[in-house]
């Protein structure tokens, strides 16, 4: 049980490794599928909220990392 | 066919950086066990590990085909997203000095203490112990290179391509462990890093805003200017806040 748990924890880990930006990267992309769904006529807004959104939460997370 | 390019030379170059990456890693703790119990258990540990890893690759290759396109391209590019601004992240903050490089000599040096330690306690069990670390390593560092290669090339039929390039750079890096019986330490694994955070970064934004119905301006040269803006971004941020002490970026 305790290895089935450590090789869980092994693969979590090639993806989450500060909960913070993780949650930030979640929250952009939820903004983009609403956006998606309430703007079906302009596709490219889906696309600009992602980009820009996860562009914008990988500095301001290394920023705080930084400062902390 | 400029097109194709576009699309094929960055899916071939993550796969192949990134393996080159991982594969020094496993080469790392593989050495680690050869020198501590010599090359036996080192050898059938990773054996064995390969021998998952493509088992692993054979079940989940044919199932992977039965994902709806979209479904697959937004979980995949999801995925991507952690993944490659994961590698990203860590990889201004060490370029920046806020946490120190990993240095495979010091990750050698470890493991062969942790392994010697083990011999000390253990010493009947050891070679089993010593292969597991090994097996261990291969399975982990692999699995990483199995999702790049899947991921990348989802959807596309660039699994071949993607394929050969991790294949080679597995290759290089055991063919120059092989050689030289060292860590590959001068490696400069936080640049390859930095690279493919930004490329993997790019093909995650991709993948998943194609799952969410968006009609990328360029179609596919899309992922090289979000790979651009990336770089941009990465770079940026290191010179914003890099400490005193800290290396240049090569």
């Amino acid at each position: 049980m305790n290895s089935l748990w450590a090789v869980l924890r092994e693969l979590a880990g090639l993806f989450i490794d500060d909960g913070s930006l993780v949650l930030q990267i979640v929250v952009v992309i939820l903004c983009a599928s609403i956006s998606s769904i309430l703007l079906p006529d302009i596709p490219l807004a889906a696309g600009g909220i992602l980009l820009f959104g996860c562009l914008g939460a990988l500095f301001v997370n290394v920023k705080t990392t930084a400062r902390r | 066919m400029i097109g194709s390019w576009v699309h094929t030379a960055p899916t071939i170059t993550a796969a192949f950086l990134a393996s080159l990456v991982e594969a020094v890693e496993a080469l790392t703790i593989v050495l680690a066990v050869a020198t501590v119990r010599g090359w036996r258990p080192a050898g059938l540990g990773a054996l064995a590990g390969l021998l998952v890893l493509v088992l692993i690759v054979t079940i989940l290759g044919p199932l992977l085909d039965r994902v709806p396109l979209h479904l697959l391209q937004l979980a995949i590019g999801v995925l991507l997203l952690l993944f490659g601004m994961r590698w990203l992240r860590k990889a201004i903050l060490r370029s920046a000095g806020v946490i120190p490089l990993h240095d495979e000599a010091k990750a050698y040096a470890t493991e062969t203490a942790e392994l010697r330690e083990q011999a000390r306690r253990h010493e009947a069990r050891l070679d089993w112990l010593a292969g597991l670390a090994s097996f261990k390593a291969v399975v982990l560092e692999g699995l990483e290179v199995v999702f790049i290669v899947i991921a990348v090339s989802a959807g596309r039929g660039l699994l071949i391509p993607a394929g050969a390039g991790a294949i080679t750079a597995c290759l290089l890096v055991a063919g120059v462990g092989l050689v030289v019986h060292r860590p590959l330490a001068r490696v400069p694994e936080n640049t390859l890093k930095f690279a493919v955070g930004v490329m993997l970064s790019a093909f995650g934004i991709f993948w998943t805003g194609e799952g969410l119905g968006v009609a990328w301006p360029g179609g596919d040269l899309a992922i090289v200017a979000c790979a651009a803006l990336f770089l941009g971004v990465g770079l940026a941020a290191v010179t914003l806040i890099r400490r005193p002490n800290a290396e240049a970026l090569p």
